[in-house]
């Protein structure tokens, strides 16, 4: 039962951790909480869901298409919101209620074109289930693990192997020494819209399948939970939103079973108010000193 | 383009120097409308808009004056609801005494997440704030015995002010006229006193303030239980006007909204917050024929009004200047 519990947890937390990913990376270039990034995730559900049944079926094929659907969105998010503010250094609160309007229009689009009720997804990775001494466990939840973790690895290399993640970093520092290095940060901050969207894409998915339903209001709660363990981890610090996710993930399962199902998401946030309280800058944070 | 420009700049002078003959002669005018139209939509419509003067000023007091963002203000405003509401429904207490006690358990909430909070620095408060309203919407929905959980409480009953029954739309409004009015006030010295000269210093730079000898977290936590005592009386307002609350309304959704309206009048800007308020609650109601895509088309006019005019409304208009600028140049003209 424990066992079955926490493989749940992590399954659900690797999802998560997906997504934080997206927020910390926003957070790590910008400066800025990228509120529309839940909206995507739920977009990126959809666009799936909708591609499965316009173009007849082939689900691996409708995935990816609603992967690249979700990076455009996330592009155009930059290039026609958050890019003009950032040529004209408008105060950051500005910023922020950009994407809170694009989540709103986001939201908003997905209701007028779906419909607000509960839909049923397509479940293409369940093979069975597997037994392991005397508890049971479902192949989603190991393919969802392997998917994520996967994804996470890749990501991990990227950013810390090859040029452009190096510029990413680099603009993480200091944006305007970045730009005197000669590195176009507008094509890395685009980028990393891209690529946080993207990922918030494939956890949607991954969610619906694994739930076999999406509904609307789903998009919201993810996006405040894995904004919670973005900041859980550490903002800006990758290892660190993954692990949050995955810390959430586990927190909110085994509340929800061994304490009061009600109360599951208010666990997990209890859980996070308690570390920031006792170590502000998030469990992979460096304690960074006041400089005058 | 110029005859344009200098004609808003005279006008910009003339408000600066006159802005508190305008909000006197605003509320006379405020005091008048009710003789004047009496129609159910219009009237309930400049109620909740003052409702959200009510709370964007709160929330301007606390984000635009002294730099901390919260996400999570509707907490405190379901909080003032439900005090008000089981109160007066369980207990028969009069709308006055109500709206005492909504203020005392929603400052008291404040304060209990201000002590431990505001000694950090930055966005944990924002992420903070974000988990209270969830916690406090998950106690609201579990809570059964108390708060009745999803179904709310409804037939609240109607506001009783020192024994009258106040059933007509226009008493309600004038109520609120008066809250408002007092809030307006409130925020209005305490951003003229000392303790708004020291948050506004913390918000520019929290390290030089404290060298300055400012207490920073005093400061911090006295300007956040405000906030959420003025959100308190607002909520309180609410179960009364509404008759009927569930915690639903309570959410982070709503409290994003009601900073939305804040920073979009312009931050640090009483009279940028009165008109953003008045125009988030408005402008919904004016594209009401555009039916679903209303919210749509809401979003899109958001964004596009922060392209043009990022930091608010008035954010970046100083009147304090404007005026002693004006007078100095006449004074020299003179001289």
């Amino acid at each position: 039962m424990l066992f079955e519990q926490i493989l749940n947890g992590l399954a659900i937390g690797s999802v998560y951790s997906l997504v934080a990913i997206g927020y910390t990376m926003v957070f790590g270039v910008l400066k800025l909480v990228n509120f529309a990034n839940g909206s995507v995730y739920l977009l990126g559900a959809y666009f799936t869901l909708m591609t499965y049944f316009a173009l007849g079926r082939n689900f691996w094929l409708c995935f990816i298409l609603g992967v690249i659907g979700c990076g455009i969105v996330g592009f155009c998010l930059d290039q026609f919101g958050l890019k003009r503010l950032r040529a004209t250094n408008a105060p950051r609160l500005a910023g922020l209620i950009t994407t809170m309007g694009m989540a709103m229009i986001i939201d908003n689009f997905i209701l007028l074109f779906f419909g607000s009720e509960t839909k049923p997804y397509p479940n293409m990775i369940n093979f069975g289930r597997i037994r392991i001494g005397n508890s049971s466990i479902s192949s989603n939840q190991i393919v969802i693990l392997g998917v994520a973790l996967a994804l996470m690895l890749l990501l991990s290399l990227l950013t810390y192997t090859t040029k452009i993640g190096k510029a990413m970093q680099c603009t993480a520092q200091n944006i305007n020494a970045t730009k005197l290095m000669g590195i176009n940060t507008n094509l890395i901050i685009s980028m990393t819209f891209i690529l946080s969207s993207a990922l918030a894409a494939v956890a949607g998915v991954l969610v619906g399948m694994y739930y076999q339903t999406i509904d609307i209001t789903s998009g919201f709660s993810v996006g405040m939970k894995t904004m919670a363990s973005a900041v859980l981890g550490g903002v800006g610090i990758l290892p660190g939103a993954m692990v949050g996710g995955l810390l959430i993930g586990l927190f909110e399962t085994l509340g929800a079973t061994y304490v009061s199902s009600g109360y599951s998401n208010a666990i997990a946030f209890a859980i996070l108010i308690l570390v920031i309280l006792f170590k502000p800058e998030g469990l992979f944070g460096k304690k960074t000193i006041n400089k005058v | 383009m110029s005859a344009l420009r200098t004609a808003l700049k005279k006008t910009g002078i003339m408000v600066a120097c006159h802005i508190n003959k305008i909000a006197f002669v605003s509320v006379l005018l405020l005091l008048m409308f009710p003789l004047v139209n009496q129609s159910a939509y219009t009237l309930r419509i400049a109620t909740v808009a003052m409702m959200y003067i009510m709370i964007a000023l709160s929330l301007n007091l606390l984000t635009g004056f002294c730099g901390l963002m919260s996400i999570g203000h509707a907490a405190f405003w379901g909080i003032g609801a439900y005090t008000a509401a089981i109160l007066a429904k369980n207990l028969g207490w009069g709308m006055g005494t109500c709206l005492i006690a909504s203020a005392l358990v929603s400052g008291f909430f404040g304060m209990m997440l201000g002590l431990p909070v505001l000694k950090l620095k930055g966005y944990y408060l924002t992420i903070v704030t974000l988990g209270f309203c969830e916690i406090i919407r998950m106690v609201e929905l579990n809570w059964m015995s108390l708060t009745r959980g999803p179904l709310g409480i409804n037939n609240i009953p109607y506001p009783n002010l020192f024994g009258i029954v106040l059933k007509s739309r226009v008493e309600i409004y004038y109520i609120m006229l008066g809250l408002m009015v007092l809030t307006g006030l409130v925020v209005h010295s305490i951003v003229h006193s000392r303790i708004g000269k020291a948050i506004v210093a913390i918000r520019e730079d929290d390290l030089a303030a404290s060298a300055m000898g400012i207490n920073v977290t005093l400061y911090k936590i006295m300007v956040f239980i405000i906030s959420a005592t003025i959100m308190g009386v607002a909520g309180g307002f609410y179960a009364h006007y509404i008759r009927y609350i569930e915690p639903s309304i309570f959410n982070t959704g709503t409290s994003m909204n009601m900073l939305i309206m804040a920073i979009f009048g312009g931050l640090g800007s009483i009279p940028g917050t009165i008109i953003g308020a008045t125009i988030l609650t408005v402008l919904p109601e004016t594209i009401r024929f555009l039916a679903e895509y209303r919210n749509l088309i809401y979003g899109f006019l958001i964004i596009v009004l922060m392209l043009i005019k990022p930091s608010g409304v008035l954010g970046d208009v100083n009147m304090e200047y404007i005026k002693k600028r004006y007078y100095a140049s006449k004074a020299g003209d003179k001289g």
